[in-house]
């Protein structure tokens, strides 16, 4: 056991955490070997941030249990916060403090000296390009500069794992390639990274390892090819139409088509179909047409990672067309369509 | 003893950074200066005081004419309050022009003479002076009518002996008649020397409310902001004990709540005379008891609302009534019964009360220990409750 627990950077062990009559993680288990970068991917209410937060020590598990760089999230608390940097959903820096004396504070929460603080400070404010900033007040930047000390921040007290909660979330292409680059240099020099994002592009770039969640479930946990394989498994594809004339029967038909995992409208006019049959194509527009619509394009695609979320989560999206009334329909799949992107 | 010294030096950076955040908000820092100044002189204006009877317009409806109606008018004329004269005669025709003039709150009362007051005097009868009052503004009016009274209480006594002394033709000592026209003489004899003002009474009230206030919603809304803010989360995952970072934010708040007790006291001190005449340590003492005892019920509403605004809420919600029953403004003794109870419990009474002794009472440690008593306990149990729940919180 003691010997295994030393193999992973990250053990966790039927986690559970209920609020209330809500459980929001029911009994997740996974491992993290060191040096990993391992993804959460999942709509919002998912259960990926409770997760985060029981892992940092900032939620009480109702069951189960995490070692976190061998040290248990509830006996060791205090062990696992001097192993773990935060970068969360909201970013953890003072307004009216400057860069440095941000990068101060917390060097003195987690108590380290001074000089080493100092040196530290200096190495990763340069590290992440804030070095001419240092002395200006963290309320006077932009959401990208903030990000870039936020994270020199969470690097100061050298932790073995990094958490990163939607670390590139509204930020310009420059800086999110940036930061993007940043996590994997980590990565490769022993840092254990715990991501979770909504973007699909993030997860495929950087994920060694991705776990699906959904309401409160790990649904999937491999690596990018062998997720893509879930759905294709050699002979699906999926289908992206551009069409006129879709009505809400239109949906309810394709959604009831042999083969069909998911639909997705990424756009008004646009149709994407996640299949795991071949021959499906046919049917699709024989049915289209036959109902009305006009199909004016069509390519046939690999399986993205969205298309294996929508694969494994599908199931839920044609409980719901078939449940929901024709007249409030269109929203509502609109709705679900931009949630899992 | 490491971990002591660490617990306390946490506590002291998180401190630090508090009070870095608080002086670097240039809005904060203006309220932070003109609340107290605000307070002081509202409260001190606001009510009236002896110094309040300046030029009052006062009319005066002389049907009588002859000579004790007109000495008596020279004496009322004369009156001073300070350096400045009490009232402002203006002659009226009749009592119902006094009357309209009084609903048209154009004078603060009047004087009525009737007619034949000096012959009623002068053939050894009693004579009759009316006061009219302005009944909308009872404090203004019950002050002056006391003047008037007084004033005329005293011109009778001076006729009483006069008169005795026509009688007894020079046979009686003047000391038997003062003797005889005023058997007992009252002396009022305070502990401190000379008059106190209502500055004097409202002072200690606004130097404890301000304080107190200054703590309970600064330590509340800082936690709220951080908890909004989301730096919290970074404290949180800190390997430092939570209780370093309630201790810190609480010492931050301490600073800033005394600095603003310290003015008030300065600026009642400079402006408005007030003087302390108990011990200074025992002022300071008193006052950071008070914080002491509000501390615990700062981070139990921290602890319930998960914004600032909530905690806002909270706490003037709280506040306001308690500002009232505490006696900050007015002696609990003149409150109804109930009220009477309920500011018993209310912990800022004790302030003001601990306060209010030392400052204009001079009262020492021996005087003061009840309100110290309760103070403790109450802080002691409200932090009991706090520190648990705060914990909770932080980590569902």
């Amino acid at each position: 056991m003691t010997s295994e627990a030393q193999e992973f950077e990250m053990r966790v062990e039927a986690l559970t955490k209920r609020f209330g009559d809500l459980e929001a993680v029911k009994g997740i288990s996974f491992e993290v070997p060191r040096g990993e970068i391992f993804g959460f991917l999942g709509p919002n209410g998912a259960g990926k941030s409770t997760t985060i937060k029981m892992l940092c020590t900032l939620l009480k598990p109702s069951g189960g249990r995490a070692l976190v760089a061998g040290y248990d999230i509830v006996d060791e608390a205090s062990q696992v916060r001097r192993n773990i940097g935060l970068v969360a959903e909201k970013i953890i820096l003072y307004d009216r403090l400057t860069a440095e004396e941000n990068l101060y504070f917390y060097g003195r929460m987690n108590h380290l000296p001074e000089a080493e603080i100092k040196a530290r400070s200096a190495f990763w404010l340069d590290r992440m390009g804030m070095t001419q900033w240092k002395d200006k007040l963290a309320g006077t930047f932009s959401t990208g500069m903030k990000q870039r000390v936020n994270i020199a921040r969470a690097l100061l007290t050298s932790p073995r794992i990094m958490f990163l909660d939607e670390p590139t979330l509204g930020l310009d292409p420059q800086t999110t390639r940036a930061i993007r680059q940043f996590i994997k240099e980590l990565a490769e020099q022993g840092v254990t990274v715990i991501l979770t994002t909504h973007q699909m592009v993030e997860a495929e770039m950087l994920c060694d390892r991705i776990s699906i969640m959904d309401h409160g479930s790990i649904v999937a946990l491999d690596t990018e090819a062998n997720l893509k394989n879930l759905i294709s498994d050699g002979k699906g594809a999926v289908l992206d139409l551009a069409l006129e004339g879709l009505t809400d029967g239109m949906r309810q038909d394709l959604g009831a088509l042999r083969g069909v995992m998911g639909l997705a409208e990424p756009e008004a006019g646009r149709l994407r179909i996640t299949t795991n049959r071949p021959g499906v194509l046919s049917e699709v527009m024989r049915l289209v047409e036959g109902a009305g619509g006009t199909i004016s394009s069509v390519n046939t695609l690999e399986a993205n990672l969205e298309d294996v979320f929508l694969h494994l989560t599908g199931n839920e999206m044609r409980v719901e067309f078939a449940q929901s009334a024709p007249s409030g329909h269109r929203r509502g799949a609109a709705g679900r369509t931009s949630r899992v992107r | 003893m490491r971990k002591i010294h660490a617990f306390f030096m946490d506590a002291l950076h998180v401190g630090n950074k508090d009070l870095k955040d608080f002086y670097r908000d240039r809005a904060r820092i203006v309220a932070f200066l003109i609340m107290p100044i605000f307070m002081m002189l509202l409260t001190g204006f606001i009510f009236p005081s002896q110094s309040s009877l300046k030029d009052l317009p006062v009319g005066v409806v002389n049907l009588d004419g002859g000579p004790v109606a007109q000495q008596m008018l020279v004496v009322f004329s004369e009156l001073k309050s300070g350096k400045s004269k009490v009232m402002k005669l203006q002659n009226l025709a009749d009592e119902d022009a006094a009357k309209e003039l009084i609903q048209e709150q154009r004078i603060s009362g009047a004087l009525l003479f009737p007619e034949g007051l000096s012959d009623s005097l002068a053939s050894k009868q009693q004579g009759q002076v009316v006061i009219i009052t302005d009944q909308s503004n009872p404090q203004i009016s019950s002050m002056l009518t006391g003047m008037l009274e007084q004033t005329l209480a005293n011109m009778g006594t001076q006729m009483s002996a006069q008169a005795i002394d026509d009688m007894a033709g020079g046979q009686i000592s003047q000391d038997t008649i003062t003797a005889l026209v005023t058997p007992i003489q009252v002396q009022t004899r305070g502990l401190i020397p000379g008059n106190p003002n209502y500055f004097q009474f409202v002072a200690p009230g606004v130097m404890a409310m301000v304080t107190v206030m200054a703590v309970m919603m600064g330590l509340a809304g800082s936690v709220a902001r951080e908890k909004e803010v989301g730096t919290l989360d970074g404290l949180l995952v800190a390997p430092i004990a939570r209780g370093s970072i309630v201790m810190g934010k609480t010492f931050a708040q301490t600073v800033r709540g005394l600095t603003q007790g310290a003015m008030v006291l300065v600026l009642a001190m400079v402006f408005f005379g007030v003087r302390v005449y108990g011990s200074w340590p025992l002022l300071i003492i008193m006052l950071i008891l008070g914080i002491f005892s509000f501390v615990g019920m700062g981070i139990l509403i921290s602890a319930m609302a998960s914004e600032q605004e909530t905690a806002m809420t909270i706490m003037m919600t709280l506040n306001f009534p308690m500002f009232f029953l505490s006696g900050a403004f007015f002696p609990v003794q003149q409150m109804p019964g109930f009220m009477q109870a309920i500011s018993k419990v209310v912990p800022l009474t004790y302030v003001v009360e601990g306060l209010r002794q030392v400052m204009v009472l001079g009262a020492g440690i021996g005087q003061v220990w009840r309100s110290v008593a309760v103070l403790l306990a109450f802080g002691a149990v409200t932090l009991a409750i706090a520190i648990p729940a705060f914990n909770r919180v932080v980590t569902r």
